[in-house]
């Protein structure tokens, strides 16, 4: 047997874990700040680079790419090299990785920062940094799948089959919800509109929880946990089949999101059926990765990595019961829009991802740097304020959320909504948010606990950049074929691009139908294109994210068209590129808001609401009122809307910028009347223009019809 | 719809891909032996003479002086 020396790369492992660590306090920091926003509206000191809808974005971009996003990173390229007995593929691939992915993270924090933002999701990037991701990624992919190639291991571990299946998915979601057309270097517009941005948006979403935030831990869960109890996993066979099992069928749960939505209806019941599935792989995971401590409990007592671990599996399980339970309809109908939702998440983020991160940190760094954990105490201190944080955090947004839902709903004996005021609603929550900030605070805490710990146990320890390792060449794989794998090593980047061609192919040929097949959206006669100056003031709604707050999808239920007006319907979006619905009500639906109130309420309440709502907890946006409104890619923006389907007659770019101060003057007049001095090229007034045209195509109809 | 369209054709081929991915595991025995690599991976296969921080260049030289060792050996039988 011809046993082969070669070494494990440490060092990218380590950056990556540095990585983890910084922006993972970032990460908490931020969501710490909007926390305490949510309640404390003046906290972003009337500057517009930190007010909530631009921070909410950068906290979970952070918390998912950056602090996760680099957590995975660090325990693939730590585990993968192990369990293939290989070097990873090639080290400059690693870099590229690694450098680029720092790179795409602050790019996202600047520009999020400054209001660039394509308000989709968890993928607010835009174009450019879209780009950057993909280069990245696919650096990743093809780094590990080289490494797959010339394995010294013929069998693949499990773990390996869901870091695969992490990269091959991920790459698909990216592509497909990232195509939009660029207006300029900061703005795009989706191809998609309305109903169909937001399924794919969804699809997007849901599969981001699945592929990034589950499917790569779970392969961190099968090799750190054992590896932890020096047990093997419970049932190898079991997660066999939990591998297979959950990615047949994860992809087809996103439109659960969308429920009583204007999404076709047997759309939503597809949904729902899959995430019921679900339940059965997503718990066999869960007690795979529990049971494989079976015998060992003991070691529980005083090893800090399983506690966290134990915690962190648990919280898979519970939140993989609560998403299928939240996809039936009559819950979610209660659910919905609600901090039910937050809570649901952040026991898979704080559970499920934070807790496993922690625990892989605290068994990895003092392996990597041959030494003991500075200080168990610590470690088991920082468990323990981690879980009661976690705690805190979801308990009181679980009370709110129901108790919101349940006023939201609420009707008198006589027929009329109980609180038909949306901020009492609000107002009854607001010791929720509290309790809940101090929840993030103390999971903060931990965080910086762990840092402390981490940097005293790599100061004791001496690091080992290349960690020597020897094990036979693989028959077969490394034999027949070598010559191929010679080749491919010494070509890294040709094989790189050669990978990026190839998927860019497949997606093409995957993007035909779009163009083939008609839209069968029921067209509604009324709704038309939006004006350039709403058009514009539709921008600055994206630019501060307003739908972090507000939705913009009345459902069909009593309680709602009592509230807000006719439900919407899926005709009235599809010229909206991107839609706008929103996720959450912290604030009121603003789909029919349109006629709602004069210009001049609007005036006053984006200046101060709480003239207008005494009480409110929405910012004040005196940015909005004093700036001017840049309508130098007016044109730009009309053409891209042509080419994207919104019919606007050829050659009208032209006279966009005309029609755009026409429609301004006539509102700054209108305010003027109302006593209001106001010049007509400010931002305010066409944010004003957008606000009031949303929802009323319809009404007009409705008001002929009489 | 079309993005209906366009996202169940995704899905399926990404469902597809997979599926070709277990068959192939299934036929290449990746899973005839369904409980030893969950022992395997327990054990770290770090010498600890072979622990210390190594340049790449060494072990190249290492495993080519084996390699020629080993096929001087062959060649010994051989003859």
């Amino acid at each position: 047997m011809n046993l082969e020396k070669f070494s494990y790369d440490n060092q990218i492992v380590k950056l990556f874990i540095i990585a983890t660590v910084v922006w993972g306090i970032v990460g908490m920091t931020v969501g710490l700040l909007i926390a305490l926003q949510m309640y404390l509206p003046a906290l972003n000191f009337d500057l517009q680079y930190i007010s909530f809808g631009r921070m909410r974005p950068l906290h979970t971009n952070a918390v998912i790419f950056a602090f996760v996003g680099n957590g995975i990173f660090a325990g693939v390229y730590y585990s993968l090299q192990r369990l293939t007995k290989a070097r990873m593929f090639s080290d400059l691939l690693s870099k590229i990785n690694f450098w680029l992915w720092q790179l795409v993270i602050v790019a996202v924090a600047v520009t999020y920062t400054l209001g660039i933002t394509t308000s989709k999701e968890y993928a607010e990037a835009e174009w450019p940094i879209d780009i950057m991701i993909a280069v990245a990624w696919i650096a990743f992919g093809v780094n590990m799948i080289g490494t797959l190639i010339k394995r010294r291991e013929k069998h693949m571990y499990v773990a390996i089959w869901f870091y695969i299946a992490t990269f091959v998915t991920i790459t698909v979601l990216h592509v497909v919800n990232s195509l939009e057309v660029p207006v300029s270097l900061f703005k795009s517009y989706p191809v998609f509109a309305g109903v169909q941005d937001a399924l794919v948006q969804w699809w997007y979403g849901h599969n981001a929880v699945a592929f990034f935030l589950t499917t790569p831990y779970l392969g961190l869960m099968y090799y750190f946990l054992p590896k932890a109890a020096n047990r093997p996993v419970y049932s190898y066979r079991l997660s066999i089949i939990h591998f297979w099992s959950l990615i047949f069928l994860y992809i087809w749960a996103g439109p659960h999101h969308l429920l009583y939505s204007a999404l076709p209806d047997w759309a939503q019941s597809l949904g729902t059926v899959f995430s019921i599935m679900l339940i059965a792989p997503s718990w066999g995971g869960m007690l795979n990765g529990l049971l494989t401590i079976r015998g060992v409990w003991d070691k529980v007592r005083d090893n800090p990595v399983l506690k966290f671990y134990v915690v962190a599996v648990t919280a898979y399980g519970m939140s993989t019961f609560e998403g299928p339970m939240l996809s039936l309809k009559n819950i979610n109908a209660l659910a919905h829009f609600t901090d039910w939702i937050p809570a649901h998440v952040h026991i898979g983020t704080l559970g499920w991802n934070g807790l496993l991160t922690f625990g892989m940190l605290y068994w990895l760094v003092p392996k990597m740097w041959n030494t003991e954990l500075f200080s168990k105490k610590l470690a088991t201190t920082h468990f323990w304020i981690a879980t009661l944080g976690m705690i805190v955090w979801v308990v009181p947004m679980y009370w709110a959320g129901l108790t919101q839902a349940l006023m939201w709903k609420e009707f008198t004996p006589l027929g009329v909504l109980q609180y038909p005021n949306f901020l009492e609603t609000v107002l009854q929550i607001v010791p929720m948010y509290v309790i809940r900030s101090i929840g993030g605070a103390l999971y903060l805490t931990g965080a910086c606990v762990m840092v402390y710990n981490l940097y005293k146990t790599a100061r004791q320890g001496s690091f080992v950049a290349n960690e020597g390792a020897a094990a036979p060449a693989l028959e077969g794989i490394g034999g027949d074929s070598k010559k191929t794998h010679r080749w491919l090593e010494k070509r890294p980047i040709q094989f790189a691009l050669a990978s990026t061609v190839a998927i860019s192919i497949g997606g093409l040929v995957e993007f035909i139908p779009t163009w083939l097949v008609k839209s069968n959206i029921p067209t509604i006669e009324n709704v038309k294109p939006y004006t350039p100056l709403e058009l514009e003031g539709r921008d600055l709604y994206i630019r501060e994210s307003c739908n972090s707050c507000h939705t913009q999808m009345v459902r069909p239920f009593r309680s709602e068209t009592e509230r807000y007006g006719e439900y919407s319907k899926a005709g009235e979006f599809v010229y909206d590129h991107p839609h706008l619905w929103g996720s959450k009500r912290t604030g009121p639906d603003l789909h029919r808001i349109g006629g709602k109130y004069s210009n001049m309420w609007h005036y006053l309440h984006m200046q101060n609401p709480r003239t207008m709502s005494p009480g409110s907890l929405m910012p004040s946006y005196p940015w909005i009122i004093e700036q001017q409104l840049d309508t130098e890619y007016t044109s730009a923006k009309i053409n891209v809307m042509r080419m994207i389907g919104v019919p606007y007659e050829e050659g009208y770019e032209n006279q966009a910028v005309n029609d755009l101060q026409i429609q301004a003057q006539e509102i700054a007049d209108d305010l003027l009347d109302s006593g209001i001095l106001v010049e007509s090229d400010k931002e305010i007034i066409a944010l004003i223009a957008y606000l009031q045209r949303l929802g009323t195509d319809i009404q007009v109809k409705q008001a002929e019809n009489k | 719809m079309s993005a209906i369209v366009v996202l169940i054709g995704f899905s399926l081929t990404v469902a597809t891909g997979f599926l070709i991915a277990f068959l192939w595991a299934v036929k290449s025995g990746q899973y005839d032996d369904k409980y030893t690599p969950s022992l395997r991976i327990l054990f770290d296969d770090t010498s600890p003479t072979w622990t210390t921080d190594i340049s790449e260049k060494k072990i190249a030289d290492d495993n080519s002086s084996q390699k020629s060792k080993t096929n001087k050996n062959k060649k010994n039988i051989n003859n």
